[in-house]
C-alpha cells in the first residue's frame, strides 16, 4: 500500500473507489461460470461479495493514517475526500470522477450493510437463483455508484443503471401483481430521471469554468492533480491542508499555475468551458452568476421532481406501495433501505448546492411537500389491511421528515442568516435517512419472516405471535419501536432534530410535523397489537409458525442492535462523520443567502428608501431587528458589508490553518 | 458560379477537366472527381460482375455473396472513413463533377456508414439464408444498387442528383420489399411502397422543376445565392410558387424519412417484407434520408463559398447591426461570442453565416409579405419558421411513432413504428442546426454530429433487433410478440441480447442508445441556450418524455420473453449463443452494451466529419 501511496493518489483513490463500486460486477463474472444448479454455491459467492463490499466501505474507518482513512474532523472533513477525476469522454468534458465526503460516506456504508443483510435474507428465494444474484449484484453497483459519483453524467448513468435490475427483480421474483408493480416503478422513476436529464443539459451548457477562482476550482477538484513537495496531490484527502505558511504559499502558487494551465487549455479550444463536475457546478451556482435565477429555479424544480419521485413524496409516491408489496422481502429491504435514500441524497448533493435560488424560492413548497407526505403517509398507513403495505406507507411518512429537514431554509434575514437551525434540519434529515434505512429494512424483513411462514399478510388474520415466536416478536417490537421514533432508538434522533429545526422556520409546520408522531404511534402500536399480541392466531397455516432460525435471527438482531446503537450514540455512530461536511454546506448556502438574496432585495428597495435605509443603518443592530418589515433589510446591509469577504477569508484560512485532521 | 456557361463546348470541357483532373488520360489525377468517386464505381462494378458472372457455367456455381462482399468491402476500404479522426483536413469540402456531388467529411462518414452496413447486412442475409442460392444474385444486386443510390443521396449537391439518388435507392427497395414471391402480404407491401414512392417522387420532381424555373438553377450553393438575391424582390405570386416548391421537396424528403404525414407505407412494408428488408430500409434508408435532409437544409440555408458574399458585405454589416441581441431566455447568459471556441472563424466566414438564407421554400404566404419588405431580418424570420416546421414534424413523428407502437402485435410492425419514432428523434437535431447555423456554426455542426452518432448506434441496435427477429422467424416461423413468451427458457443468450438491444432502443444508460439520445438532446439544449427559441425547449422536453413513452412497448417485448411462461404447444427452439447466428447477434450487442465505456472516439470522428459542413 505504501508503494501505491508514493506514486499517485489520484490513481489510488480511483482504484479504491472503483473497486468498491465495481466489485459486485466482478462478482457477477464469477457467478456466470458457476452452473445454475449449484444454488448454494451461487448464494454463498454472492453473499461473500456483498460482505467484501461492506468491509471495503468500512475500510475508511479502520485504515487510520493511510491514504484511505476518512478524516472526520478538521478542515479536511469539511470537503470531498478521496476524490479523483480521470478523463472519460474528453470531447464532451465527461470525467470518471468519484469521491466521498461526510454526506455520502454514511450512505455508502448503509448500502453495504443493507445489501449484505438483504443477501442474507435472500435464502428464501428459490426461483432462478443465478439470475437473481446477478441482478442483485448489478443493483448494488448502481447504488454505490450513485452515492460516490461526482460527475453529473456518471451520476445519471448509475442512477439509471439500477432501474433495470430493479425492474426484473420485482417483475420476476415478486408477488402476484409483480409485473404491474415493476412497470409502474420503472415508468415513475424514468419520467423523473428524464426530467433530470433536461436539467443536467441546461446546467451543463450554462456552466462556465472560467468564472471560477483558483480556490474554487481547486475545491471542485476540477484542476489536474496539484502535487505537493512530496509528490502527493495536496488537494486530496487528509493532506489537503498544508502545514505552515510556506507550504500554504507554495500550494497557492501551484493552484494558480494549474488554473492558468486550465484557462489556457480553454482558450486554445482543447477543452470546453462547460463542466459536468457536480462540485464545480455547485461552486458556479453559489459563487458566480453563471446560472441565472430563473435557470436555477427551473433546474431545481426538474431535479427535485426526479428526486421526489424516488424519495417518494406525495403526490408521486404511488409506485412505492405497489413495488413494496409485490417485491420479494430482500428487495423490499433494499428498496426501503437504500433506494429511497438516493432521492434525499440527490436533493442534498445536487438540488441545493447547485441551484440555491430555486431552493430558496421554493423552500415553503418543499417543506409543505415534506409535511404533506408525513401526514398523508401516516393516515394511509392507518388504513391499510396489508402488513407490508402498511410498512410501505410508513416509509412515505418517514421520508417526509427527510424532505422537510432538507428544505427548512431558515437562514434568512429573519434569523440573521443563522444557519444553525437549517443545519440541524439537514443533519436530522441525514440521520433520519440512515435510521430509516435500518428500521425500515428491519420492518420489511420482519414482515417477510412471518410471510415466509404463513404466506399471507392480512393484518386482521394475525395475532398471538408472541406466544409462538417469542424471540422474533421481541426483536420485531424493538425494530417497530425504532420506526415509531421511541427515544433511545434510532428513529427518534432524526425526527426530533427535524421537528426542532422546523419550529424556527414555521411554527405551523412544526406543530403539524410533531403531531404526526401521534399518528405514527397509532398505526405502529395498533399493528403490534393486531399481529403480535392477543391470545390466538386467527389466520391460516398456524402450524407453520415456528421460531426464527439462526440466519433470520442474525439479520434481525443486527438491525435491532444497530437501532439501539444509533439511538443511544447518535453522535459517535453517525453524526460525527457527517457534521463537518453538512456544517460547511449549510454555512456556505447561508452566506449565499446573505450575499445574493438580500443584496438583491436591498438593490430593489434602495431606490425610494435611500434616506430611510441610511437612518436604519445606524440604529439597525441585531438586537433591534426582529422578524419585522424593513429592519432585517438594513441589518443585511450592515452585515453584508462586514461579511462580504468571509468566503475569501475562510478559503485563505484553509491554506493557513494547521491540519487537525489526518496526516 | 458557372451559371451561364458561354457555350456547350465550354460546358463539356469543364466536365471533362473536372472528371479526369489535370493529369494524363490514363492515370487518375489526384484532383479528379473520379478519384473520389471510386467507392461508387466499385459498387457499380460489383453489380455488373454479379450480373455477368451468371452467364458462365463457373459463375453459376459461385455464391454471389462472396462477390458482393468483396465489392462492398473494397469500396469501404477505398473510402476508409476511419481516417476521419486522424486528419480532418483531408476531407475538406470539394465539389465533384462540376458541382453535382460534394465530397466532404460528412459524405465520407455517411457513405462509410452505408458501406459498413452493407457488409454487415450481407453477412446477416447470408446467415439468415433469406436469399436462396438461385436468387441470391438478384437480391444482392438490388441491395447494392440501392446502396449506390443511398451513397449518392448522401453526397448530393444538386437537386437533380437528389432526385436521382432517391429514385436509385427507392426502385430496388420496391423490388426488395416484394422479394418473397407468392407471398400475398409481401406483394401488397411492395405495391403500396411503389405507389406511395412514385407519388412522392413525382411531387418532389415537380417541386424541383418549380424551383428551377424560379431561380434558374438547382445547384444547391448557387440556389442559396440566388435565393438570397432574388427573394427580396419577388412578388407575392412568385413567393407562393417558391413556398409550394419547397413544400413539395419537403414532402419527398419526409416520405423517405417516414416523417409523420408520410409514414403510412412503413408499417405495411415492414410487416409484409422479410425482416432483412426491414433492417435495410430502417437503417440504410433512414441514414441516407437524414443525411439528405441535412444536405438540403445546409445547402440551401448557408453559403459555403465565401467569395460570393464579398459583394454583399455592406448588407451583411447592416444586417448585423439590425440583428437584435439574443433574446433573453431561461438560460439568460449566452456568453459573449463564445470567443475561445470559435476563434477559427474569420470575419469572412462569420459574414457568410450571418448573411444567411432561410429555406424560403417553406415560407408561407403570410411570411412572404414580410420577406418582400425586409431583407435579412425578414429572411431570418422565415428561417425560424422553417426550423419550427421541422421541429413540429419531428415532435409529431416521434410521439406518433411511439404511441402507435403500443398496440402492435407483430414485432416487425412494432419495430416499424419504432423506426418512425427514432427518425423523428433524429430530426430533432435539425431545428437546432437551423437555429444556430448563422450565429454559432460550431454548435450547428455539433447538431449534425449528434445525428451522425445516433445513426451509428442506431445501426447496431436495429440490425441486432432485426437479426434476432429473422433468426427467431427461421426457428419458430412466427413474428408475433405473443409467440415470444418464455424465450428466456429455451434460448437465454439470444433473449438477453434482445433485452439489451430493446433497452438500448429506449435509451437507457449505460447502453449505447442513451449516448445517441444524449448527443442529439445536448445539441438541442445548446442551441436553445444560444438562440433562446422556446420551441427548442419544447423539442427537448418532448424528446425526453418520448423516452419514457417508448419504455412501455419495448418493455412489453422484454416482459413477454422473460416473465411469461413458455407455451406448451411450441416446437422446441434451438438458437444457442454459440452458433453463427448467435455470434452475429453478439457482435451487434457488444457495441450496444459496452460503447459507454469509451465513446469519445466515436464523438471525435463524428465531430471531424462535420467540421467542414458549415463552411469553416
Amino acid at each position: 500500500m505504501s508503494n501505491l501511496l508514493g506514486s499517485d493518489l489520484n490513481h489510488v483513490y480511483a482504484c479504491w473507489l472503483s473497486l468498491l463500486v465495481f466489485l459486485p460486477v466482478l462478482g457477477t463474472l464469477i457467478l456466470l461460470v458457476i452452473p445454475s444448479r449449484a444454488v448454494d454455491a451461487i448464494r454463498y459467492v454472492t453473499f461473500a461479495v456483498t460482505a467484501v463490499v461492506f468491509l471495503l466501505t468500512l475500510l475508511a474507518f479502520f485504515s487510520s493514517g493511510s491514504a484511505l482513512s476518512f478524516a472526520y474532523e478538521g478542515e479536511a472533513a469539511r470537503y470531498m475526500q478521496a476524490a479523483f477525476h480521470i478523463p472519460w469522454i474528453p470531447s464532451f468534458d465527461i470525467y470518471y470522477a468519484m469521491g466521498v465526503d461526510g454526506i455520502s460516506l454514511p450512505l455508502v456504508v448503509l448500502t453495504g450493510l443493507v445489501s449484505l443483510l438483504a443477501m442474507g435474507a435472500s435464502w428464501s428465494i428459490t426461483k432462478h437463483v443465478k439470475g437473481y444474484c446477478i441482478l442483485f449484484l448489478l443493483l448494488e453497483t448502481g447504488m454505490l455508484g450513485v452515492f460516490l459519483a461526482l460527475d453529473f453524467f456518471l451520476f445519471y448513468v448509475f442512477w439509471e443503471v439500477m432501474l433495470l435490475p430493479m425492474y426484473f427483480l420485482i417483475g420476476v421474483w415478486g408477488g402476484p401483481r409483480r409485473e404491474y408493480a415493476a412497470i409502474k416503478f420503472f415508468i415513475y422513476t424514468l419520467v423523473g430521471s428524464v426530467l433530470m436529464l433536461v436539467a443536467i443539459l441546461m446546467l451543463y451548457f450554462a456552466s462556465d469554468l472560467t468564472k471560477l477562482t483558483p480556490e474554487q476550482l481547486a475545491r471542485a477538484h476540477v484542476l489536474d492533480t496539484v502535487t505537493g513537495e512530496d509528490g502527493r496531490p495536496v488537494l486530496d484527502g487528509p493532506w489537503r491542508v498544508p502545514q505552515g505558511e510556506a507550504a500554504a504559499a507554495a500550494l497557492q502558487k501551484q493552484v494558480e499555475s494549474a488554473t492558468a494551465a486550465l484557462m489556457s487549455q480553454i482558450e486554445a479550444g482543447e477543452r470546453s468551458r462547460h463542466t459536468f463536475s457536480l462540485l464545480a457546478l455547485a461552486e458556479l451556482g453559489q459563487h458566480t452568476d453563471a446560472f441565472s435565477p430563473s435557470l436555477q429555479w427551473w433546474a431545481f424544480l426538474l431535479l427535485f421532481i426526479g428526486f421526489a419521485i424516488k424519495v417518494p413524496s406525495v403526490p408521486v409516491h404511488t409506485w412505492l406501495p405497489d413495488a413494496h408489496v409485490e417485491a420479494p422481502t430482500p428487495i423490499s429491504m433494499i428498496l426501503a433501505g437504500v433506494l429511497l435514500k438516493m432521492g434525499g441524497y440527490g436533493i442534498l448533493r445536487i438540488c441545493y448546492p447547485i441551484c440555491p435560488h430555486g431552493g430558496f424560492d421554493l423552500a415553503w413548497f418543499i417543506c409543505l411537500i415534506g409535511v404533506v407526505s408525513m401526514i398523508y403517509g401516516a393516515y394511509a398507513a392507518l388504513a391499510q389491511k396489508d402488513f407490508k403495505r402498511l410498512v410501505a406507507y410508513s416509509s412515505v411518512s418517514h421520508m417526509g421528515y427527510v424532505v422537510l429537514g432538507l428544505g427548512v431554509w431558515s437562514a434568512t434575514a429573519g434569523t440573521f442568516y443563522n444557519a444553525d437551525y437549517w443545519n440541524m434540519g439537514v443533519k436530522g434529515a441525514m440521520f433520519q435517512m440512515i435510521a430509516h434505512g435500518i428500521s425500515s429494512a428491519g420492518m420489511f424483513f420482519m414482515v417477510g419472516v412471518v410471510y415466509d411462514r404463513v404466506h399471507h399478510r392480512n393484518l386482521s388474520e394475525f395475532g398471538g405471535l408472541f406466544g409462538k415466536m417469542p424471540v422474533y416478536t421481541a426483536l420485531a417490537i424493538g425494530i417497530f419501536f425504532a420506526g415509531l421514533g421511541l427515544p433511545g432508538l434510532c428513529g427518534f434522533i432524526g425526527e426530533v432534530l427535524v421537528v426542532l429545526s422546523v419550529w424556527n422556520y414555521s411554527q405551523v409546520l412544526a406543530i403539524l410535523s410533531a403531531a404526526v408522531v401521534i399518528l405514527t404511534a397509532g398505526y405502529i402500536l395498533w399493528t403490534l397489537q393486531r399481529v403480535y399480541l392477543g391470545t390466538e392466531y386467527r389466520g391460516p397455516h398456524e402450524e407453520a409458525l415456528v421460531p426464527i432460525n439462526p440466519r433470520e435471527f442474525t439479520i434481525a438482531a443486527t438491525l435491532f442492535v444497530l437501532a439501539i446503537a444509533l439511538g443511544v450514540f447518535p453522535y459517535q455512530t453517525v453524526l460525527k462523520y457527517m457534521d463537518p461536511t453538512i456544517d460547511r454546506q449549510t454555512q456556505s448556502l447561508a452566506d449565499w443567502t446573505q450575499r445574493v438574496k438580500e443584496s438583491a432585495k436591498l438593490d430593489e428597495s434602495d431606490g425610494g428608501k435611500q434616506a430611510e435605509t441610511k437612518e436604519i443603518k445606524v440604529v439597525g443592530t441585531p438586537d433591534h431587528a426582529g422578524r419585522e418589515s424593513a429592519e432585517p433589510t438594513s441589518a443585511a446591509a450592515v452585515t453584508t458589508k462586514r461579511n462580504w469577504p468571509s468566503e475569501e477569508l475562510s478559503t485563505a484560512g484553509r491554506y493557513g490553518a494547521p491540519a487537525s485532521g489526518g496526516g | 458560379m458557372e451559371l451561364v456557361a458561354s457555350s456547350l463546348f465550354d460546358l463539356v470541357s469543364d466536365v471533362i477537366r473536372d472528371t479526369k483532373g489535370i493529369g494524363g488520360w490514363l492515370s487518375i489525377a489526384p484532383d479528379s472527381s473520379v478519384g473520389l468517386f471510386i467507392p461508387e464505381i466499385l459498387l457499380c462494378g460489383t453489380i455488373l460482375a454479379m450480373l455477368v458472372l451468371r452467364l458462365f457455367r463457373l459463375g453459376e456455381k459461385l455464391d454471389m455473396f462472396y462477390v458482393a462482399l468483396i465489392g462492398v468491402g473494397a469500396a469501404l476500404l477505398v473510402l476508409s472513413p476511419w481516417r476521419l479522426s486522424e486528419n480532418a483536413e483531408l476531407f475538406a469540402r470539394r465539389e465533384l463533377f462540376t458541382g453535382l456531388l460534394v465530397y466532404d467529411g460528412f459524405s465520407v462518414f455517411i457513405r462509410g456508414l452505408l458501406l459498413g452496413f452493407g457488409v454487415l447486412f450481407l453477412v446477416f442475409a447470408k446467415i439468415s439464408g433469406i436469399p436462396s442460392r438461385y436468387d441470391s444474385a438478384d437480391i444482392y444486386t438490388l441491395v447494392l444498387g440501392a446502396t449506390l443510390g443511398l451513397c449518392i443521396m448522401s453526397a448530393a449537391n444538386h437537386l437533380l442528383v437528389v432526385f436521382m439518388g432517391v429514385e436509385m435507392a427507392s426502385v430496388p427497395s420496391y423490388a426488395l420489399a416484394g422479394m418473397q414471391k407468392r407471398d400475398r402480404k409481401a406483394s401488397e407491401a411492395a405495391l403500396k411502397f411503389a405507389v406511395y414512392g412514385a407519388g412522392a417522387a413525382g411531387i418532389m420532381l415537380y417541386g424541383i422543376s418549380l424551383l428551377a424555373g424560379l431561380f434558374h438553377t438547382v445547384h444547391l450553393p448557387t440556389l442559396a445565392a440566388q435565393i438570397s438575391t432574388m427573394l427580396p424582390q419577388m412578388e407575392t405570386p412568385e413567393l407562393m410558387v417558391a413556398a409550394l416548391a419547397g413544400l413539395m421537396i419537403m414532402a419527398g424528403l419526409a416520405y423517405k424519412l417516414s416523417a409523420f404525414p408520410f409514414h403510412y407505407w412503413i408499417p405495411d412494408v415492414f410487416e409484409g417484407a422479410p425482416a432483412e428488408v426491414g433492417a435495410f430500409l430502417s437503417i440504410a434508408s433512414k441514414a441516407a434520408a437524414l443525411a439528405l435532409l441535412v444536405r438540403v437544409v445546409v445547402g440551401m440555408g448557408t453559403l459555403p463559398d465565401s467569395s460570393e458574399t464579398a459583394a454583399r458585405d455592406s448588407v451583411v454589416a447592416r444586417a448585423r447591426q439590425d440583428n437584435p441581441a439574443t433574446p433573453a431566455d431561461l438560460l439568460a447568459q449566452a456568453p459573449p461570442a463564445q470567443s475561445t471556441m470559435y476563434v477559427r472563424h474569420d470575419e469572412e466566414h462569420a459574414a457568410a453565416e450571418t448573411e444567411d438564407h432561410p429555406r424560403e421554400d417553406h415560407a408561407t404566404p403570410g411570411e412572404s409579405d414580410s420577406a418582400t419588405s425586409a431583407t435579412t431580418d425578414g429572411l431570418e424570420t422565415a428561417r425560424t419558421f422553417m426550423a419550427k416546421l421541422i421541429a413540429l414534424i419531428a415532435i409529431v413523428t416521434c410521439t406518433f411513432g411511439n404511441l402507435a407502437a403500443y398496440g402492435q402485435k407483430n414485432i416487425k410492425r412494432m419495430l416499424a413504428y419504432s423506426t418512425i419514432a427514432h427518425a423523428g428523434f433524429m430530426m430533432m437535431a435539425v431545428p437546432a442546426l437551423l437555429a444556430v447555423a448563422d450565429s454559432h456554426p460550431q454548435v450547428a455542426a455539433s447538431a449534425v454530429s449528434g445525428i451522425a452518432i445516433y445513426l451509428v448506434i442506431y445501426l447496431f441496435m436495429n440490425l441486432g433487433a432485426f437479426a434476432i427477429v429473422a433468426f427467431l422467424r427461421n426457428e419458430m416461423g412466427s413474428e408475433q410478440i405473443d409467440d415470444y413468451a418464455g424465450l428466456l427458457k429455451c434460448c437465454p443468450g439470444i433473449t438477453l441480447c434482445f433485452v439489451v438491444i430493446l433497452f438500448s432502443l429506449i435509451g437507457l444508460p449505460p447502453l449505447a442508445g442513451f449516448i445517441a439520445k444524449f448527443a442529439v438532446l445536448a445539441s438541442v439544449a445548446d442551441a436553445f441556450r444560444l438562440s433562446g427559441h422556446p420551441y427548442l425547449m419544447g423539442v427537448l422536453v418532448v424528446g425526453v418524455l418520448n423516452t419514457a413513452i417508448s419504455l412501455i412497448y419495448y418493455l412489453r417485448v422484454a416482459r413477454v420473453m422473460t416473465m411469461l411462461p413458455e407455451p406448451e404447444s411450441r416446437v422446441p427452439i434451438s438458437l444457442p449463443l454459440f452458433s453463427v447466428a448467435g455470434w452475429y447477434v453478439l457482435a451487434m450487442t457488444i457495441p450496444v452494451a459496452f460503447l459507454i465505456v469509451n465513446w469519445g472516439s466515436l464523438h471525435r470522428t463524428a465531430t471531424a466529419a462535420v467540421a467542414h459542413l458549415l463552411g469553416s
